[in-house]
């Protein structure tokens, strides 16, 4: 993706044949994360993503899994499998253990140069970002980082990848013409999970690493599993309440809390809430923080920039609380209160808390 | 040793705004700043310097105004800094910029070998994180990406201890030299300039490479041409198909206004009342 999209005028439609020795690439790629025996979940976000530009590109999907040999692979193969690919490229060595960039750069291009796909997808996660960077410079082809949006451009065939620019104020479609694979990395949760079908099944082509270790210059000394205790997991929480600097003053961000008490809601933050100060930074959501996807989400005090939208649209459920009717989060929530947060944010607590002990009672 | 940090001029993106008609952006009175992230790659820098003696070359790809950052750069300690800027860099994407900076690094070398290669997790204004591990891979160093803390260095084996954020954890690493790190937001914190090096920052005869200079013979790997990807499409958010239903506030009181919010969301939503109940439990 472009560092200096300022500086390029859009190319528009432009009539464009792709080079007759990129025409054999072909297929769908998405590389499958995992770490300590567990795939990443975006992984299997991708995969329902890649499914839609398969089906659109009327071409295979395909799993890549590579780590040390195992039943573990095999079982990361199946789940792709279920959740929508048609194949899967296994590379097993037990250089592959953990991830190292050398030799997972090295495995992945020997792999693309081999099977030649079309689109490759990878999660924008601190692994994914770190191979996929250094796999795009090794193949010299187009890279599209945190893109929000996947599509195929039908009268060329190529992949339109939508991503925030200009500090999350304006989207920007990017496409990679004459250069293959067209690679994109997404973040987790920003795209939905798809239904898992444990029918599915596919096939696997094995390929070998071929280096030893003596080939591979770093090495792991550690590995020192994070103390999840205590900490916040917005990602994955069914309800958030976030509060903007509509809330004025950090005081008033207990009434935040208290809702989310009441809910068993984790607390979520707009960015300059978080460079205040007043939560840390793990409760930032939006683009430069967290992308969540609850079942609902309440926003007090948040005017909607994109910047937080791209992070929270995906919520199924979104109550805005905002003194300015005009504010873009009206554009997007479910619901909208026109008024003051620090005096709504109370009642609806209540509101709530009676609703829950009504059920209780009728329970 | 010697250092050289990659670092970036780029608007301050919390003072951007997008024109309410035109949706187009609205540059003017935007301030440039040295993206914040790269400031973590330039302390961590200057603390190794401290620590072992180094020096340490800033390098900065950009317009001519750039230079401001680099400025910046000195009067926090560097030793040295270089521009390179060049009408042919213009629509660089990432493929293009690491080919450039590359170049450039490697012209640093013939000077004085590099030992390391800095630079921030990801930039604020294109927010890629892929120009670290670019010039990695073309320079063909270790690339040691989100560095929370550098634990070891030994000089004389040439190797480096760090701990690596990685998903669900720290990966304790080590590798040899050279390599290129990208440090983490928050790993440490930058030092207030010094007035000697802000006087020295302000007399500072900044070295300024065009595409000749650093050494790039081949204008088909910069620019526009350079690039793979292209822009196809820039536009503003739209906003989704229907808008909020906004639950009418006019005299009303808070209480009654979150009675109905609640009624009517339970009814469009019925098993939203079942989750926010298992959740609460």
């Amino acid at each position: 993706m472009s560092e200096t999209t300022e500086q390029k005028k859009p190319a528009g439609r432009r009539k464009f044949e792709l080079d007759p020795r990129l025409e054999k690439y072909k297929g769908v790629w998405v590389f499958v994360e995992h770490e300590r025996g567990a795939a990443h979940s975006v992984s299997w976000e991708l995969m329902g993503e890649g499914r839609k530009l398969a089906d659109k590109l009327g071409v295979p999907l395909a799993g890549v899994v590579m780590g040390a040999p195992g039943l573990q692979t095999r079982r990361f193969c199946q789940e792709a499998f279920h959740y929508g690919a048609d194949l899967c490229y296994l590379m097993e060595d037990p250089l592959l253990s953990d991830y190292r960039n050398q030799p997972f750069t090295k495995g992945l291009t020997d792999l693309v140069n081999t099977y030649q796909p079309e689109i490759l997808l990878l999660g924008a996660t601190t692994l994914g970002r770190d191979l996929a960077g250094s796999v795009a410079t090794t193949l010299q082809t187009g890279l599209t980082a945190d893109c929000t949006e996947l599509n195929i451009d039908m009268e060329n065939r190529s992949l339109a990848a939508t991503r925030p620019t200009f500090g999350g104020s304006l989207l920007c479609t990017i496409v990679t013409l004459n250069y293959r694979p067209q690679m994109a990395t997404v973040r987790p949760r920003v795209m939905s999970m798809p239904k898992k079908d444990e029918t599915r099944n596919g096939t696997i082509t094995e390929h070998p690493l071929g280096m030893i270790e003596t080939d591979i210059v770093t090495k792991v000394l550690e590995y020192i599993p994070d103390n999840l205790a205590g900490k916040p997991q917005l990602p994955f929480a069914d309800i958030i309440v976030s509060g903007g600097r509509g809330m004025k003053r950090p005081d008033n961000f207990q009434l935040i809390w208290d809702l989310a008490k009441v809910l068993g809601a984790e607390v979520g933050a707009t960015r300059p809430v978080v460079q205040a100060g007043w939560v840390e930074l793990d409760r930032q959501v939006g683009q430069s923080g967290k992308t969540v996807r609850p079942k609902l989400y309440i926003a007090a005090g948040i005017s909607g920039a994109i910047q937080h939208r791209v992070g929270m649209e995906g919520s199924d459920v979104i109550i805005a609380i905002n003194t300015d009717e005009n504010a873009p989060i009206f554009d997007f929530a479910t619901y909208g209160i026109v008024g003051n947060a620090m005096t709504i944010l109370p009642a609806l607590t209540e509101a709530f808390r009676q609703q829950l002990a009504t059920r209780k009672v009728a329970v | 040793m010697h250092i050289v940090v990659c670092i970036k001029q780029v608007p301050d993106s919390a003072q951007i705004r997008v024109h309410p008609v035109t949706n187009t952006i609205m540059r003017q009175g935007v301030p440039a700043i040295v993206n914040p992230y790269d400031l973590f790659a330039l302390e961590e820098a200057l603390r190794l310097k401290d620590k072992y003696g180094a020096r340490v070359t800033v390098l900065c790809m950009g317009p001519p105004q750039a230079e401001a950052a680099l400025r910046k750069a000195i009067s926090f300690g560097a030793d040295d800094a270089i521009l390179v800027t060049d009408r042919a860099f213009a629509g660089s994407d990432t493929l293009a910029t690491s080919f450039a900076l590359a170049s450039a690094i490697r012209k640093i070398q013939e000077d004085m070998p590099v030992d390391i290669v800095f630079a921030g997790k990801q930039t604020i204004d294109g927010d890629t994180a892929q120009v670290g591990p670019g010039i990695a891979k073309r320079m063909d160093l270790q690339l040691l990406t989100y560095v929370a803390k550098i634990a070891d260095l030994d000089l004389n084996k040439r190797e480096i201890v760090i701990h690596r954020r990685a998903e669900g954890g720290v990966q304790v690493l080590k590798t040899k030299l050279p390599c290129l790190i990208t440090m983490l937001e928050g790993s440490n914190e930058m030092r207030f300039a010094t007035m000697a090096n802000m006087f020295r920052a302000a007399r500072y005869p900044l070295k300024q490479w065009d595409k000749d200079a650093a050494g790039i013979e081949d204008v088909t790997k910069i620019g526009l041409k350079g690039s793979p990807t292209i822009v196809s499409k820039v536009f503003a958010p739209q906003p989704k198909s229907q808008r909020a239903e906004i639950i009418d506030c006019e005299s009303r009181e808070p209480k009654d206004l979150s009675v109905t919010l609640l009624a009517k969301m339970f009814t469009r939503y019925p098993n939203l009342a079942e989750e926010i109940g298992k959740n609460a439990a």
